[in-house]
């Protein structure tokens, strides 16, 4: 800090101002206040975590030898790590799949109910946004008792069509199964997102179609869709974060499903047995800044995408 | 508002000072904690009684409310908060956890036998030699008091065992013509009889589980882990493990085995509508039958678990003891508690009227306990055939001292084959690469 503490002497401002140079204010340390009990919130509630989990995986505890300091090996083990690489798959896979779905039958859901032309609109906007209010643990619950092959619902069909074809936990429909859960939940609330938007169009913009005489279904294309990119691009990087964390639905249908759901299922639930059942909280920090950073970067890429197609 | 330079100054620097002391508290909150002396004697723990104090138990068993309740009656001086932390693996994440971070831990906790060795090894829990506790050897069974006695130490008191066993549904045998299997040829004969005869009934169930299948594996007399101190040797292919593995493929593979895991809601459906027709389980199975299976009363019975080549060997299949923790501010208090808890006639009492199997010899050889002859086994006096299971308990099985984790991973490997129904020797070969690593990187010294 260099502050002028002592009032200058005249003449040496006078100099200063023949130079055409004006004295350095007094720093103000108002602003400062203002923002400073954010700052102390945001540092530990967001900044130290990060700082800590950081830290954390530069080091390496053994049951047996203590802690070390290990540098970036967890790293290189990270990335050469199939199990982890495995259930990333799995993840990336689920999201090119599930998040076009749900999004396709939000953005349905949105433009219906925004149509106009629904009787009870409002209903059903509660009631497909309701299964969003349910909290995840209970849903998969729920879900599971609908999937027991053995004395669910899934078993009750087979047996009144004679087959054993529903089997929603066998090892080649489990992650489907899980989609269809993760779709039921957030279709609502994705269909609020574009709904909202939707609301924002000015009124004016349809009566100038309507009397350019767009049809219902140029309407659509030339109003509404355009209206709702930014929304979308939103929802998507939304989902593409929400697929990269899987965790709630697979580990609460893993004891129902058995075996079928491995440990290292998802990258998220990886780290979690890593940390909460091996002990090995380096590894799992490490696992978790690496999933962090993939998110970021994918997150990032589509926002840039999005951005560009809204700009043309 | 305007305020003099030094003392902007001054306000920095705590702000400053306040944001690093919070993150250096948060990181020496990581580190070891220096515990409490080793040098306790007997003649403490009464004295501690007297003066008395505030304990936290945590446990997840049905009469642990019950047995507090009673011993703050006793002992009105002392205060016992009761702590239901999860059942099993939940509350052994909650207290390495606690361990790890140096506080929060109980002052008393329950542990399954398979986990003792782990949480003694990372000095977790207070050794009770120095409070006279290796003294009541006798009065336990031999099973249970070497599951507590832990290199050279004593680290728990046992408070249950669960011998191998058993339990069969008389109604469906008797129904499909099924006698009582006493070998395990016999079982699978049985096995593949009642899946012909009615293909929705299974013998017994198995979705993969590493806390069941470790008890086959130990009454096959397999001995895959040995452990001694740092050096840890895995065999899951050894002679006995094998066995049990060879016997298991022959009702794996065909699918004669129920695929429904023990415990989950389907599983109860299958016991009382008779889906699963019997059980092979710890001897603490009776109280579970006649508490959730309603609908089975009369038609269970108990019989010993069969056998490879006659001889009655058994092995243990769950239980649990009680430990003093390390972190806890009076483990003299906590160790008078725990002498009470799980060996005195008035807690153990509470114990087996809530339907447990004790692990005290007095109470496994009393008159009453082996006379009585439950309405809901058809009056078959049940208590004689698992007491005998109890003395039948095959010695020198040792858990890993990773277990806890070991059984993590067990639906990676081995449980991957029993989804495809192949063979299990694959998988559990699968599951020893995986422990030697994990081992290996915790510092053991594996194979």
């Amino acid at each position: 800090m260099t502050t002028v503490l002592t009032e200058p002497a005249v003449g040496v401002d006078r100099a200063r101002a023949a130079r055409g140079r004006r004295p350095r204010p007094p720093r103000d340390w108002r602003g400062w206040q203002f923002a400073g009990p954010f700052a102390v919130v945001f540092v530990l509630v967001f900044i130290a975590p990060l700082a800590y989990a950081l830290w954390l995986s530069l080091f390496q505890t053994r049951m047996i030898g203590g802690t070390v300091f290990v540098g970036f090996d967890n790293y290189a083990t990270a990335l050469g790590d199939a199990q982890f690489w495995d259930g990333f798959s799995r993840v990336f896979v689920f999201l090119l799949v599930q998040v076009p779905i749900m999004l396709l039958l939000a953005l349905v859901a949105a433009l219906a109910i925004d149509s106009a032309r629904l009787y009870a609109s409002g209903l059903f906007r509660l009631v497909i946004f309701l299964p969003y209010a349910v909290p995840a643990v209970v849903a998969v619950l729920m879900w599971g008792f609908i999937y027991g092959d053995n004395f669910g619902l899934a078993a009750d069909l087979n047996d009144l069509f004679g087959t054993d074809v529903i089997r929603p936990f066998a090892p080649e429909w489990i992650l489907g199964s899980i989609g269809n859960i993760v779709t039921w939940e957030f279709v609502g609330y994705n269909m609020l997102i574009f709904y909202s938007a939707l609301k924002t169009v000015p009124y004016e913009l349809y009566e100038a179609a309507e009397i350019d005489g767009a049809s219902g279904f140029q309407v659509l294309k030339a109003v509404k869709l355009p209206a709702v990119r930014g929304a979308v691009v939103i929802a998507t990087i939304f989902s593409i974060i929400g697929s990269f964390q899987l965790f709630n639905e697979p580990n609460v249908i893993a004891p129902l499903a058995a075996n079928v759901i491995t440990s290292d299922y998802t990258p998220n639930m990886y780290a979690y047995n890593l940390s909460f059942a091996g002990q090995q909280y380096n590894y799992a920090a490490t696992i978790a800044i690496i999933m962090g950073l993939i998110t970021a970067v994918i997150a990032y890429a589509v926002q840039l995408r999005g951005t560009r197609r809204e700009d043309r | 508002m305007s305020t003099s330079q030094p003392q902007r100054l001054a306000r920095r620097t705590l702000f400053l000072a306040s944001g690093t002391g919070l993150l250096g508290a948060a990181l020496t909150a990581c580190g070891d904690d220096a515990g409490p002396a080793e040098n306790g004697e007997p003649a403490d723990l009464d004295a501690a009684l007297e003066e008395g104090g505030e304990l936290t138990y945590w446990t997840w068993t049905p009469s642990g409310q019950a047995q507090v309740d009673a011993f703050m009656a006793a002992h009105p001086n002392v205060t016992v908060e009761l702590v239901n932390a999860g059942t099993g693996t939940d509350q052994y994440t909650a207290l390495q956890n606690a361990v790890a971070a140096g506080s929060g831990a109980p002052d008393v906790a329950q542990i399954e036998y398979y986990a003792l060795q782990q949480f003694a090894l990372s000095e977790a829990l207070v050794d009770l030699t120095q409070y006279g506790f290796a003294d009541f050897e006798a009065d336990y069974t031999a099973s249970t008091w070497s599951a507590v006695n832990l290199n050279g130490g004593v680290y728990g008191l046992p408070q249950d065992s669960g011998p191998l066993v058993m339990a069969y549904n008389q109604a469906v045998f008797d129904e499909f013509g099924i006698a009582v299997p006493a070998t395990w040829e016999e079982y699978i004969t049985a096995a593949e009889a009642l899946h012909t005869a009615d293909a929705d009934r299974y013998l017994t169930n198995d979705a993969g589980d590493a806390g069941y299948a470790q008890p086959l594996i130990w009454q096959a007399d397999g001995r895959p882990y040995e452990v001694d101190g740092e050096n840890v040797t895995i065999d899951l292919q050894d002679e006995g493990t094998r066995r049990w593995a060879d016997a298991w493929n022959r009702m794996l593979e065909p699918g004669l085995l129920a695929p429904i895991p023990t415990w989950s809601d389907d599983w109860w459906q299958a016991l009382s509508n008779g889906t699963i027709a019997s059980l092979i389980t710890g001897a603490w199975i009776p109280g579970i039958l006649q508490g959730s299976v309603p609908d089975g009363a009369g038609h269970w019975r108990i019989a010993p678990v069969p056998s490879y080549d006659g001889s009655p060997a058994t092995s243990e299949n769950g239980g649990s003891a009680q430990s003093v923790l390390q972190q806890s501010k009076n483990p003299a208090l906590a160790a008078a508690f725990l002498r009470w808890l799980n060996h005195s006639e008035d807690s153990v009492g509470v114990f087996l009227d809530s339907g447990g199997f004790p692990a005290t010899t007095a109470d496994l050889e009393s008159e009453e306990f082996l006379g009585a002859a439950p309405e809901y086994f058809g009056g078959q006096q049940i208590n004689q055939v698992l007491v005998e299971a109890a003395g039948n308990v095959e010695p020198g099985f040792q858990y890993l001292p990773f277990q806890v984790y070991a059984n993590s991973i067990f639906p990676d490997t081995v449980g991957t084959a029993y989804v495809d129904r192949s063979d299990l020797n694959t998988g559990l070969q699968a599951w020893q690469e995986q422990l030697v690593t994990y081992g290996n990187s915790q510092g053991f010294k594996v194979n």
